[in-house]
């Protein structure tokens, strides 16, 4: 098994860990890091791909979705605070009537 | 120098200036626009005939403006100024401005002052398109644009439901009429390739004949002639226009713009003499249109009715005219006939001004007196309608007699019997009605009879001048000035001994309905009550006007809502296009009901179902990859 496939299984299985976590956990924020896991496996991926190609665009984008990520986490963990100050849980199930 | 161009737009400007300033510069603003800018209109009409003048008999010609461009052939907005363009436009600027004057008097009142000379002058732009106009199409804008001034001013006081309605009325009965005319013009384009006056005229009267029938053109034109000029079988709208105020039925429904369809036919001359079945058709709805006309206005007792039904029965005549090929002859008498008519109008509006409103003949009498200068200019042009001479009416009327009997284009001794029958039922009609406005005593009621007053001068002073007009206007003989454009028909020589003999007739029948009405008049209605007790069955029929009205209301009105009411509505509107619409949002709301239970609120359950949906997707590209 060379480099790229090896790299290529670890993206996979983080993404696949990733998305069990954020099927079977109720905790919010755990969910969160889950989500966090999926995307660091696919960065994983594009990386893989960028360095097997020897494209720098690649590589460039990598940067790209680490902003994005950022930014989206910031957003993230403050909604996650303002509902447990609500509900004083972390148990999506509590703000199941959401969904309007 | 545009001068054709500036006759249009003069008044276009005025109604521009008082549809949109007059309103708030106030009523001297208005009068100024509203009548000068006809006059200046009239001024500039009579320098353009003095330069036609000049150049004896060639046409003036003026492109203002090219329309549209299709393939090689271009659609251009172009004035043509020829002898008969010049009647025409010199007696629509010039009574046209005389009754802007008039009307200054009679709406000095009306609150909404600058609309109604908007409209007027709105009416001028259009009718001086439709006859300067060079080719079809620009006349045909101008007929639709006359047709809309006529429907804007008929419902003018359109606060009075009876009032809109006849608007509506004139409207749409004009509308069938110009199917018709529109039928014609695209048959006349396809066979001859150009809608120009002159170019068609050139095409049927030179040597290679065009590959359509000049009759069939001849009575798809006709027909929308029918709708504006209110010949059978479309004459029901305008004893209805005389809902409009009374200047109006003047301008627009006597003296210029019901003669459009006179213009027309004279103007295609060069078509309609290739067209003997056609114009065997003009003669004889024209004779039968005069006939029934006058018999109508026989029994009517609204004053403005029986001018209504006068003007009918006279444009029936013209029609007579222009059937047995006297083009010259029927725009002869559509020149005598604006004086006239325009004059015997405006004086029933003077009556009716006097009389705080009241139009029943019944309730007048003993006016003479009492409004001197109303009396003697309709007295003078009751006379001219009659065709006593000298006045004008004679000298058209009476040629139109002579060619119905003479002409070798179809004239008959039937077409001329008819024809002076009505002549004499014309004269028995307007000395009917003279007399039980003027002359009677009075059955006025006391509050009626003590506000009577003649009218100021702006109004009599314009009756004087279309008096005199109609006094002297016969001795102008047109036909022989419009003979290089269309040459009068040639009579049968066999008969031509009996020209003086037939005059002479004319006049003893002109006098015959003097003394019959002066007869059954004199004392009042008595005998006149007498006679229609006798004559009950009769007296009926032609004061249900033939009941022609009601007919058109059982065989198209009711159907046709019956149609549109079943048909259209029920089954096309509600069943179909609604049932359909109902049905699809019905469907939608039903489905999204259902896939709406999906959404549950478990966040775990939305990612299995998008994570299923990407193994899926994932899956489908692997098979199909």
């Amino acid at each position: 098994m060379d480099r790229t496939q090896l790299l290529l299984t670890v993206s996979i299985a983080l993404f696949a860990l990733g998305l069990t976590g954020v099927m079977i956990r109720r905790n919010a924020l755990v969910m969160l890091m889950c989500m966090e896991l999926m995307l660091n496996g696919v960065i994983l991926s594009l990386v893989t791909f960028a360095a097997a190609t020897a494209t720098l665009s690649g590589a460039v984008l990598v940067f790209l979705v680490f902003v994005v990520a950022a930014a989206e986490i910031a957003i993230a963990i403050p909604i996650v605070l303002l509902l447990s100050r609500q509900r004083k849980s972390l148990d999506v199930g509590a703000y199941s009537e959401l969904k309007g | 120098m545009n001068l054709l161009t500036l006759i249009v737009v003069l008044p276009l400007a005025g109604f521009l200036l008082n549809g949109l300033l007059g309103p708030r510069l106030g009523k001297p603003f208005v009068t100024v626009v509203g009548c000068g800018l006809p006059i200046l209109a009239f001024l500039a009409t009579v320098r353009a005939f003095l330069q036609l003048n000049g150049t004896e008999g060639a046409a003036l010609v003026e492109t203002a403006y090219t329309w549209a461009v299709v393939g090689d052939f271009t659609f251009d907005i172009a004035f043509y100024f020829d002898r008969l363009s010049a009647v025409m436009t010199l007696i629509i600027t010039g009574v046209g401005s005389l009754i802007h004057v008039y009307s200054t008097g009679y709406m000095k009142d009306d609150a909404s002052y600058a609309r109604y000379f908007s409209y007027l002058n709105l009416f001028l732009f259009f009718m001086l398109l439709l006859v300067l106009g060079r080719s079809l199409l620009v006349c045909f804008v101008g007929w639709e644009g006359v047709g809309l001034a006529s429907y804007l001013l008929i419902g003018f006081w359109f606060e009075d439901m009876a009032k809109a309605q006849a608007g509506k009325k004139a409207f749409i009965t004009n509308r069938v009429g110009d199917a018709g005319f529109l039928l014609g013009m695209f048959l006349l384009y396809h066979a001859v390739g150009t809608l120009d006056f002159d170019g068609v005229n050139a095409a049927f009267s030179g040597p290679v004949a065009p590959a359509v029938s000049a009759s069939l053109v001849g009575v798809l034109l006709f027909i929308g002639a029918t709708g504006k000029s209110a010949q059978i079988p479309l004459h029901v709208w305008l004893p209805d226009a005389m809902a409009g105020p009374t200047p109006v039925s003047a301008l627009i429904h006597a003296a210029t713009m019901v003669t459009a369809g006179v213009y027309l036919v004279a103007r295609l001359n060069g078509l309609y003499l290739q067209a003997p079945e056609a114009s065997q058709v003009i003669a004889v709805i024209g004779v039968l249109t005069a006939f029934f006309a006058a018999t109508i206005a026989v029994v009517q007792t609204d004053i403005k009715k029986v001018l209504a039904y006068s003007t009918i029965s006279q444009l029936g005549f013209m029609f007579v005219a222009l059937g047995v090929g006297a083009y010259g002859v029927a725009v002869f008498h559509v020149y005598t006939h604006a004086f006239f008519k325009a004059c015997l109008f405006l004086g029933a509006g003077s009556v009716i001004h006097a009389l705080s409103g009241e139009q029943d003949i019944r309730k007048m009498g003993g006016l003479a007196r009492r409004i001197p200068i109303t009396f003697v200019t309709f007295a003078v042009a009751t006379a001219a309608i009659a065709g006593l001479p000298p006045l004008a009416g004679f000298f058209s009327k009476d040629e139109i007699l002579w060619f119905a009997f003479a002409s070798e284009r179809g004239g008959s001794t039937l077409l001329w019997a008819v024809a002076s029958l009505t002549a004499l039922l014309t004269a028995f009609y307007m000395f009917r009605l003279l007399w039980l406005t003027f002359l009677t005593p009075s059955r006025m009621d006391e509050k009626t009879a003590h506000h009577v007053h003649e009218s100021p001068f702006s109004m009599t002073g314009v009756l004087i001048v279309l008096a005199v007009l109609s006094a002297v206007g016969g001795f102008v003989h047109l036909p022989h000035f419009l003979e290089p454009l269309m040459p009068l028909p040639a009579t049968d020589h066999a008969l031509e001994h009996l020209e003086m003999p037939l005059i002479v007739l004319a006049v003893v029948t002109g006098l015959l309905g003097l003394g019959a009405a002066i007869y059954v008049y004199r004392g009042g209605l008595a005998r006149a009550e007498r006679l229609q007790r006798r004559f009950a069955g009769a007296h009926r029929l032609l004061s249900g006007k033939y009941f022609v009205d009601e007919f058109y209301e059982a065989v198209l009105g009711r159907p046709l809502h019956w149609i549109s009411e079943r048909v259209f509505l029920r089954l096309g509107d509600r069943i179909l296009i609604d049932g359909s619409l109902h049905g699809l949002t019905g469907l939608a709301q039903r489905a999204a009901g259902r896939l709406s239970r999906v959404e549950t609120g478990n966040l775990q359950f939305y990612v299995l179902l998008a994570a299923l949906g990407l193994v899926a997707s994932l899956a489908w590209m692997w098979r199909h990859g």
